[in-house]
């Protein structure tokens, strides 16, 4: 497949919005062509003009499509299903909603082996088979299910086969890792390699992931605000950028074992513009630390380079690290607070069951109430300036945790003390000293602040309230707090459907710092931001707690990134925590088994660096019925015996304050198991950035 | 913030809200002829005793089932009553009974909804129970039953309207506020230990009102209906007042005689039904509200 | 599906348990003293005693409900008031005839409403989609008894096809009734066919836009078995919710329909009883209706559980 100059608009009133402009791109079999952008970069608009599959009001504005040589604008509608659709394939972010949820899955496999919709017994061999090549254990069970039955993860596998059931010429993967859990992305990327590999077709990733593309693509081109502005092979652009926003986009991403006492991150300053208004010259000048007047006032064109293509006029000097194209940032800024630091905030083997409605039947029979038990024993203790991280996958109880902590939902069993003083479970019945004490910011999302409410009377009213601010000085305290979270005093009158994603999670902040709290509790709180927004965010974050003294419990699924921030780590799994201990601890050996895998499935910024793949089977169990024994021994790939199923763990005690809670002991598991990242951080990312761009 | 500046500030907003809400029913002609329309009946209920000629029960026996005619532009009955000054006076007689009585539903619905959704466990469980148990009688035989035992009355036709859509206001209300209360400023605002009135008026109801806004001009379509179907079967107001559905059933008996009598109360009715009903359209469009069943 | 049934039947009946008192309520404990209704203004204060004793008025109100409802249920649903007959006979009597013409109006009205609502979808902003939309919104805005009176005009008095007046005789062979039936169905349709046909439009638009739609396109189904096999499936699944909603509206207007062609069903009854205060009747009349409208949506919780595979049978 060719794109010539591809530009995509959508219908907005009476114009046109363009929000890919002039993409040339060519995709050929066995390659494995990456496509990465932050949001609003225009590259699911174009993996979608790809497929001829825009929405209504979308449309191809400008340069020509070619598949297999023929321009697909030229195709008739049966034409372009017969010839084009059954040639390409898509796996697209969402599995469900991606599936019908009224057929059978084996049914749908069946339709997409023959698309007339009959059903043979010759066919639903191949349907098996093909379920069977993409690792789904039992097909007959799996084909006779409904989609909503089965896991996200056996979701996208469903999707692959029926991508792989007409031997495509190209594939596109439109985010297809995105809403899974890390364990179970490694598994679908390992999957999509080898398929790639042995099918040998044409292959284009979309993702906003740097780590996901730089472990699975052969070569990478970057997309900023509807424009390519970096095209090269995989190995080049990931250690010798040559565009200054490649370069800001590897700079702000915290690596696996760099933490915020060795490393600043360089967020990338400003926010892509949209397309109806984009700047003139460079759309990425404005944000450029390199820009120099001509950037402002011409487009550069995208120049050939060796091996690759690039849109910046700079470019020998960004790839030769002449121009290091941004403030030198120092290296650390933060210092390490006190070891000694008393508790702030403890919380001691902490329960949260949700009760299950019981029906009238087992009601008469007298069966047991069962619940969900979403949080089973979770102790915490975070230190005044310290950073606790909690790490687990979606359903290992790490929101309940928090929600049961601040009193949102009121625990089941074990206590939470704030300040020595023993807490009620209920926020309603907390003093209001404890509840400005302890503040949480949620996850970055368009609920986080009311869309009907200015951002100064957001943040006035717990200032007034909880900090006792008089009514007088409150516009000069809310104008205060938005420029401790670097946000413009003219914010105060803005609406939030008038900030960017960023700038409504800095608002959020500010809310909770509002109160001075002693605590603050972060539920995902930087998980939904760009890359180059997060950088900034975790950045203010780590110098807010310098400044203020607060204890943070920061919750994450993202463990470059609690590994950046926290000073100790738990790692919580089915509402248990299995392994806690100082950062630096828990992310070399010994590792608890579980925390392994989680660390082996993180992507790497490295391509091509091998490492030692750890790899769990099957799905986390339902909260339902908790396995008994430990309740990791479903999936441990380090089962030892039957201790394993019938025995709680022991917690295993390692220096500084370390412990697993496994049946191996600490010896055994560290001599069994590698480091799985480099010593201590990726490996060094030459170039431009090589001091202090990484640990 | 001063407070003068504060408060000017409020004004200063809403106001172009207005704006924006009108701007977007302007957009269409469909939902632009139901506003201009829905406002035409409005104001004349409003002014009627000063722009009509006659007044509504005055009756000129000299000029009886008199056809259409400058003097009497919609003609006259069989008791020689003015049918423009009637139907004109019906106008207010519907916008007094089906307007308030939607109020009156709104209200309640509202508050009750808000209150009990927010609050869950058994309260919310048994105000929906007997909602659900009003909502599976049929509007038009529980507003005959209600009539039936309060009897014939302009207050009993306003009580029925409002006993009738409570229990639909309070469901809308509900879904909103299953969908708000979860959501993380709703936690937040609880997380700084504001009260629930707080949370409910200041929080929560905002993100109503767009659903609400719809709901009332929809509720009030079938409010006009009811009280119009009421009149029709001779259960609802009164003889001689000029109520529209009554007029049509009066009418029925000299259709061949006096056409007119029943062509112009019959016409107001469906143009004010299909404006509001265009004008719910156009809110549903504009404040971005999804169908419900 | 055993126990999914039972379930849904003990709903039925809580909400029945519910209106039945909703509707004893408002008929007995409200102000009207029935035993001055029955013997008149002129009664002595010993007859009126002695009447009320023989109905039972005297004695306290729960157990006045729950005699009258085991009565009812035993079949036993009183003497009208009015006509002194039995009130049983006189409501099923009337029943038959209400569901004849509440049969023919879903009839044409679901086929034509679905089919119009797919349609308006299928080319949504086309014309064909104004046409329907402006249609369907000004359709309805009429109340029955002016489409009713509207249709009468020019099927019956100008063009003579139909008969104006539908008071059948007791007993009236359904073809022979059929030309009295069409135009009170057609009057109930107009209203019908408007709501569901924008339910129906919202449903599939909905659906259109899912991402499995895209899915099948990309695998290469043709787009007529795009549409039938994976967006109708799914799309007319809420339109059974939707019919049964509309049941309660069929149910109120027919009441206004039956009144305005005289003919003879449930809806007239009531009207004849609240106009005589005739309150076993009014009763009876009433729960028949409110029993009809719970069964009809008893009838689409099941039909919408077995063809939702999301939802599991327990």
């Amino acid at each position: 497949m060719r794109l010539e100059g591809v530009s995509v608009g959508y219908r907005r009133g009476r114009g046109w919005v363009r929000a890919v402009r002039d993409v040339d791109l060519t995709l050929e079999r066995g390659v494995t062509y990456g496509l990465v952008g932050e949001s609003g970069s225009g590259k699911t608009t174009l993996a979608h003009a790809v497929l001829q599959s825009l929405p209504a009001h979308g449309r191809l504005l400008g340069g020509r499509i070619l598949f297999r040589g023929r321009d697909l604008a030229t195709l008739g509608p049966e034409a372009r299903r017969r010839e084009f659709h059954r040639r390409v394939a898509l796996v697209p972010q969402d599995p469900l909603p991606s599936l019908n949820p009224a057929h059978r899955v084996g049914r749908q496999v069946e339709e997409a082996l023959d698309p007339s919709g009959r059903s043979t017994p010759e066919l639903r061999g191949r349907a098996h088979a093909l379920l069977e090549a993409v690792g789904l254990a039992d097909p007959e069970r799996v084909a006779g299910a409904y989609p909503h039955q089965l896991s996200g993860g056996m979701q996208q596998r469903i999707l692959i086969a029926m991508a792989l059931a007409g031997e495509p010429d190209l594939l596109v993967l439109d985010e297809p890792t995105t809403n899974l859990d890390v364990t179970t992305e490694a598994t679908i990327l390992d999957l999509v390699r080898r398929l790639v590999h042995d099918s040998g077709t044409a292959v284009l990733y979309v993702s906003h992931s740097l780590g996901v593309v730089a472990e699975l693509c052969d070569r990478v081109a970057v997309l900023y605000a509807g424009e390519m502005v970096e095209d090269a092979p995989a190995t080049r652009l990931f250690t010798q950028p040559r565009h200054p926003y490649t370069q800001g986009l590897l700079d702000s991403v915290p690596r696996l074992g760099s933490t915020r006492h060795e490393v600043t991150l360089r967020p990338i300053p400003g926010r892509i513009p949209p397309a109806t208004d984009l700047p003139a010259g460079c759309v990425f000048a404005p944000r450029c630390p390199l820009a120099v007047d001509d950037c402002r006032e011409a487009t550069p064109a995208l120049e050939a380079t060796p091996e690759g293509r690039v849109r910046c006029w700079r470019w020998p000097e960004v790839e030769a690290g002449q121009a290091d194209p941004h403030q030198p940032a120092p290296a650390g800024r933060l210092h390490a607070p006190a070891e000694d630091a008393e508790a702030v905030l403890e919380v001691e083997h902490l329960a949260k069951r949700f009760p299950l409605r019981r029906s009238l039947v087992e009601l008469l029979r007298g069966a047991p109430r069962r619940a969900v038990r979403a949080v089973e024993d979770v102790s915490l203790s975070v230190r005044r300036g310290h950073t606790l991280g909690l790490v687990g996958e979606s359903g290992s109880g790490k929101s309940t945790t928090a929600r049961s902590v601040l009193g949102l939902e009121a625990a089941s069993a074990g206590t939470v003390r704030l300040l020595g003083d023993e807490l009620p479970r209920r926020l309603e019945r907390r003093p209001a000293s404890a509840i400005r004490r302890l503040q949480m910011v949620f996850q970055s999302s368009d609920e986080a602040l009311n869309p009907y409410r200015s951002v100064g009377s957001t943040l006035g009213r717990p200032l007034r309230r909880m900090a006792g601010v008089p009514r007088e000085e409150a516009a000069e305290r809310v104008a205060r707090l938005l420029e401790s979270v670097q946000l413009p005093r003219s914010y105060a009158e803005k609406r939030p459907a008038q900030l960017s994603g960023g700038e409504k999670q800095r608002v959020a902040i500010a809310r909770a710092f509002a109160a001075e709290p002693e605590v603050l509790v972060f539920d995902e709180s930087v998980s939904g931001l760009d890359v180059s927004v997060q950088a900034a965010i975790l950045n203010l974050l780590g110098e807010l707690q310098q400044v203020r003294g607060s204890g943070y419990l920061f919750i994450s699924h993202d463990l470059a990134v609690v590994g950046f921030l926290a000073d100790q780590v738990a790692v919580v799994y089915l509402g248990r925590v299995v392994e806690t201990g100082p950062a630096r601890s828990v992310l070399s050996p010994p590792y608890h088994p579980y925390s392994e895998a989680l660390l082996s499935a993180v992507p790497l910024l490295a391509p091509g660096v091998e490492r030692a793949r750890v790899r769990l089977e099957g799905d986390v169990p339902s909260p339902v019925d908790v396995p008994g024994g430990c309740p990791f021994h479903t999936r441990c790939p380090r089962l030892v015996g039957p201790q394993c199923r019938e025995q709680a763990p022991p917690w295993r005690h390692g220096p500084d304050g370390h412990a697993i809670a496994c049946h191996i002991p600490l010896e055994e598991l560290a001599s069994v198991q590698t480091a799985l990242f480099g010593d201590g951080g990726a490996p060094a990312v030459p170039g431009a950035t090589s001091e202090g761009g990484d640990g | 913030m001063a407070r003068p500046a504060a408060a000017a500030g409020i004004v200063r907003r809403r106001s172009g809200a207005w704006r924006r809400l009108l701007r977007g029913l302007y957009a269409r002609p469909s939902s632009a002829l139901g506003a201009t329309l829905a406002a035409a009946f409005l104001l004349l209920a409003l002014l009627g005793p000063w722009v009509t000629p006659y007044g509504p029960l005055d009756q000129d026996f000299a000029a009886r089932s008199q056809p259409p005619s400058p003097a009497h532009p919609f003609g006259t009955d069989h008791l020689g009553r003015d049918v423009l000054s009637r139907v004109v006076a019906g106008d207010r007689d519907i916008f007094l009974l089906a307007g308030s009585g939607t109020l009156v539903a709104v209200l309640v619905g509202t508050l009750v909804g808000l209150a009990a959704s927010y609050r869950g466990g058994w309260v919310e469980e048994v105000t929906y129970r007997v909602f659900d148990s009003l909502l599976a009688i049929p509007a038009l035989l529980l507003a005959l039953l209600l009539l039936g035992s309060l009897g014939p009355s302009r207050v009993s036709v306003l009580a029925v309207i409002a006993v009738a859509y409570t229990p639909i206001v309070a469901r809308v209300v509900r879904s909103v506020v299953l969908d708000t209360k979860t959501k993380e400023y709703v936690l937040a605002a609880r997380m700084q230990g504001e009260s629930t009135a707080f949370v409910l008026g200041r929080e929560v109801l905002p993100s109503v009102l767009p659903a609400l806004a719809v709901e009332s001009a929809l509720r009030f379509s079938y409010a006009i209906f009811l009280v119009a179907s009421l009149g029709f079967l001779g259960v609802g107001v009164q003889p001689p007042n000029p109520d529209w559905g009554l007029m049509v059933s009066e009418a029925r008996d000299y259709v061949y005689l006096t056409p007119w009598t029943l062509t112009f109360p019959a016409l107001a009715i469906s143009l004010l039904v299909i404006a509001v009903n265009l004008l719910a359209d156009g809110l549903k469009r504009v404040l971005q509200v999804g169908d419900t069943p | 599906m055993a126990r999914f049934l039972l379930r849904r039947a003990g709903f039925l009946l809580l909400t029945l348990v519910f209106t039945s008192l909703l509707i004893f309520l408002i008929t007995q404990a409200l102000p009207g003293d029935v035993a001055r209704i029955l013997l008149g203004r002129e009664a002595s204060a010993q007859a009126l005693a002695q009447l009320r004793a023989q109905l039972g008025l005297d004695r306290p109100l729960p157990i006045q409900y729950l005699t009258w409802l085991g009565d009812f249920v035993r079949g036993d649903w009183g003497t009208s008031f009015s006509t002194g007959q039995p009130v049983r006979e006189l409501v099923l009597s009337r029943l038959g005839n209400s569901l004849q013409l509440a049969g023919l109006t879903l009839l044409i009205a679901v086929p034509t409403a679905v089919g119009l609502g797919v349609l308006a979808a299928l080319y949504e902003e086309s014309w064909i989609d104004t046409v329907i939309s402006l249609a369907s919104l000004s359709v309805v805005g009429l109340p029955e008894f002016i489409t009713g009176l509207v249709l009468i005009q020019v099927f019956s008095f100008r063009l003579g096809w139909l008969p104006a007046n539908s008071s059948i005789a007791p007993g009236t062979g359904l073809v022979a009734a059929l030309p009295y039936l069409v135009l009170p169905a057609l009057t109930a349709t107009l209203v019908l066919l408007a709501y569901v046909a924008r339910l129906t439009r919202a449903s599939v638009l909905v659906e259109l836009g899912r991402p499995y739609v895209r899915t099948a396109v990309l695998k290469g189904v043709p787009w007529r078995r795009v549409v039938i096999a994976h967006v109708l499936r799914n799309a007319l699944l809420p339109t059974i919710t939707v019919i049964a909603i509309s049941f309660g509206w069929l149910i109120s207007g027919l009441i206004v329909v039956e009144n305005v062609f005289n003919y003879p069903g449930l809806g007239r009854l009531l009207t004849f009883a609240i106009a005589r205060r005739d309150i076993p009747l009014l009763q009876a009349v009433a729960l028949v209706a409110v029993l009809g409208f719970a069964l009809a949506n008893l009838v689409a919780d099941i039909l919408y559980a077995v063809f939702n595979p999301r939802i599991t049978l327990r």
